[in-house]
């Protein structure tokens, strides 16, 4: 008897050693660790940890190893273990003011209380290759001479001029207000108060979401979002595909603690802390017959240092307000349905990269369809030549 | 079959030695300090998690028992469900798995198809999944399941009382196509308006002669609801009409499930000057002969060279242990389709 030759499953699992192989690399180059990973590849372990959506800087770091620098791929993997974690409640809201800051710029005021605390950032280095980064030694590099060095003379042991700098050493100001605060306390600012009762937030990874979505659902999709489409969609609200000429009234990023209250003990525990960044956009105002023109906001909040990802956000937020202020939702930041459902990258990839799976099934239904159509098309073309010469004469 | 939970491994409500829990506690400017080394890098061996019989947690498998019950008391409706994260990706048959994962228990035996073949990569990689995680019976025999997770087909042999159909569907919605809006497709169908429907099937023969769906092809279910039937060939339409057994529907990256209870009116959309019509081909089966199932085709050369032949793998094969033999087998022999084996 004949009997079909089937591979799939071999084949299946050959791809796994391959993948494992291709992870790996050349194998007279050192293996990276996950400690590694987690200490000098801290911005991409905030994005995984961003849109993976849970907070686990070593978890974000495997994920990394694990899909090979692959972002998407490593969210996937943190999503497919966070889903699988028990629940044992909801922790007490974050309070960004009282955050521990490690940069907090304004592009709204000069100066201000606690001052601009520039920190570490991209922001002010020019995009020159560093090639002593490409070796590998003890020292520090990557610092810049001009600024770190103590005068030319000066070398460390290994002969390089490059010495870690004398940071600022004076402690931040303790307090450090946020400028939407100081914006509200004119009452120039739209207040953000809890909604009647102030009932918990929705959980879109508990229930499916329905529309119009609210704000809380929003932010949490948002939070979860891919950065690149979020970052895209900001950009065209700044263009002119949206109506909103905002104004960053505060970036900050920094470390603040999250409390929890146990039900048996009635009072709340500090868990640890959470590094976020937090930005608050100053939008033009709105107002009416009854209510005086005030600024509108537009919020962001990101796990770990991601000021790109909470700026296109904020960005995002208040362009979504369109129907809270009665604007014209024209545009496509501007519509929850169109948001919500394509800022989701793992969602996204699967639907897209699914495509690759088999579908000759289908296929054959079309092949077998547009295969009948021509055939009967040539057919009546072939009797009306035959007609036509007819009706000629 | 929803009962009798074998718990294989400790329930995940209960505290396991996650890695994140021993990674140690970071000071407040954690930028300046160097943490002492994470757990992974230590090797430890303890940390494997466990997971759940049939991977999700009771709880989930209960939200989404609930959905189904609803889905089969009005059929054709699309029940939204708080479809979970699965390590599988989406748009690969999340909702099939997670209805699967809801109903499956030790004492069930596992079909898993794609493209109506058991051994097409989806289909290996998702049965892998239940025999890892569920510990479950698996078969190619139609016969033999109590549960068929299906991506693109039926089966040709007929379904009897007492099985369960499980699709994967990625787009539920059968309006999607003429308005994207969620919000206007549910007052559509919660109206049946389905007047949008009728015009583009309408507007399809007007321009081709009939209508050019082939798959996915929209139905009209219990006289009530319309439905996507996944994208399975329209020829296989006519079997959900009526089927004896259960056929449940599940979107996971659009979260929604719907069902068909047995016995239950399945009528494909058309127009009586226009009558709905399978697909047919005008040779039989290759390798079997068969002249009544659904034919993919096989390219064999570069010359135009092509064969039919069955897209069901265990009707193909049921067959020709039968006797039947197509009159390309030995075509296909050579091209390593199939290998006789000894009797």
């Amino acid at each position: 008897m004949y009997v079909a030759v089937k591979g799939g499953e071999a084949a299946i699992l050959a791809t796994h050693d391959l993948i494992a192989e291709a992870r790996r690399g050349d194998q007279s180059v050192p293996e990276l660790s996950v400690a590694q990973i987690r200490e000098q590849m801290g911005l991409a372990c905030a994005r995984v940890m961003n849109e993976g959506s849970l907070y686990d800087l070593d978890l974000a770091a495997l994920a990394l190893k694990q899909a090979q620098g692959d972002a998407i791929e490593a969210a996937f993997l943190m999503r497919a273990y966070r889903t699988t974690l028990p629940r044992f409640g909801s922790s007490e809201p974050v309070d960004t003011a009282m955050m521990a800051i490690r940069r907090r710029v304004s592009a709204t005021y000069k100066d201000l209380p606690g001052g601009q605390v520039l920190g570490p950032t991209y922001d002010y280095t020019h995009r020159l290759f560093d090639f002593a980064l490409m070796d590998t030694p003890d020292v520090m590099v990557g610092l810049d001479p001009t600024i770190s060095g103590q005068g030319t003379s000066s070398t460390n042991a290994s002969g390089d001029a490059r010495v870690k700098p004398e940071h600022d050493a004076r402690a931040l100001d303790a307090t450090m207000p946020r400028v939407p605060d100081i914006l509200g306390a004119e009452g120039l600012m739209e207040a953000e108060v809890p909604i009647e009762g102030d009932p918990r937030p929705f959980d879109l990874t508990r229930e499916p979401i329905s529309f119009p979505a609210e704000r809380d659902v929003r932010l949490q999709a948002m939070a979860r979002g891919d950065e690149g489409f979020l970052l895209g969609l900001g950009y065209s609200v700044q263009r002119g595909f949206g109506g909103n000429h905002p104004f960053v009234g505060e970036i900050r990023v920094g470390e603040v603690s999250v409390e929890f209250v146990p039900e048996e003990l009635g009072f709340a525990v500090d868990l640890g802390d959470l590094t976020l960044t937090e930005c608050q956009m100053v939008n033009q105002f709105a107002g009416s017959k009854d209510v005086a023109p005030q600024f509108t906001r537009g919020y962001g909040l990101s796990f770990g240092h991601s000021e790109r990802k909470a700026m296109s956000m904020s960005l995002v937020d208040r362009a979504l307000k369109a129907r809270e202020f009665g604007e014209a939702a024209d545009y496509p930041a501007q519509q929850d349905e169109f948001v919500l459902y394509h800022s989701d990258n793992v969602e996204a990839a699967g639907f897209v990269e699914h495509l690759k799976l088999p579908h000759y099934v289908d296929f054959q239904g079309e092949l077998e369809l547009i295969r009948r159509i021509r055939r009967e098309r040539e057919q009546r073309a072939a009797s009306e030549q035959e007609t036509l010469p007819e009706a000629a004469e | 079959m929803m009962t009798a939970q074998t718990i294989l491994s400790p329930h995940p409500e209960e505290p396991r030695s996650g890695v994140s829990k021993d990674a140690p506690a970071r000071s407040e400017t954690s930028f300046e300090t160097k943490p002492p080394a994470s757990p992974q890098d230590e090797g430890c061996g303890e940390t494997k998690p466990a997971y759940n019989y049939a991977y999700l947690d009771e709880q989930t498998k209960r939200m989404i028992r609930r959905a189904l019950l609803k889905a089969v008391a009005v059929p054709g409706y699309q029940v939204p469900f708080g479809s979970r994260e699965m390590p599988l990706a989406r748009g690969w048959g999340t909702g099939g798995i997670q209805i699967t994962a809801a109903i499956i228990g030790p004492d069930d035996t596992l079909k898993v198809i794609d493209q109506g073949a058991d051994d097409t990569t989806n289909a290996v990689s998702i049965r892998r999944f239940f025999q890892q995680t569920a510990a479950v019976k698996t078969t190619e025999a139609t016969d033999e399941a109590t549960i068929i997770q299906t991506r693109h087909r039926i089966p040709e042999a007929p379904l009897n009382p007492g099985q369960i159909m499980v699709y994967q569907v990625p787009m539920p919605e059968p309006l999607r196509k003429l308005e994207p809006r969620e919000a206007e497709t549910r007052k559509m169908h919660a109206w049946a308006e389905y007047g949008l429907m009728q015009v583009k099937l309408y507007e399809n023969i007007a321009r081709f002669g009939e209508v050019t769906t082939t798959y996915d092809y929209p139905v009209l279910v219990n006289g009530r609801y319309i439905m996507a039937p996944s994208p399975i060939p329209k020829f296989d339409n006519p079997k959900m009409h009526m089927s004896p057994s259960l056929q449940l529907f599940g979107a996971g990256r659009e979260k929604r499930i719907y069902a068909l209870p047995p016995h239950t009116s399945v009528k494909s959309l058309d127009f009586d000057d226009h009558p709905f019509r399978i697909q047919s081909w005008t040779e039989p089966c290759g390798l079997c002969g068969a002249g009544d199932s659904y034919l993919d085709e096989v390219i064999t050369d570069d010359h135009g060279g092509r064969m039919f032949v069955c897209s069901d793998s265990h009707h193909c094969e049921t067959r020709r242990g039968q006797g039947h033999r197509g009159a390309m087998l030995a075509d296909a022999s050579a091209l390593h389709l199939v290998e006789e084996t000894k009797p």
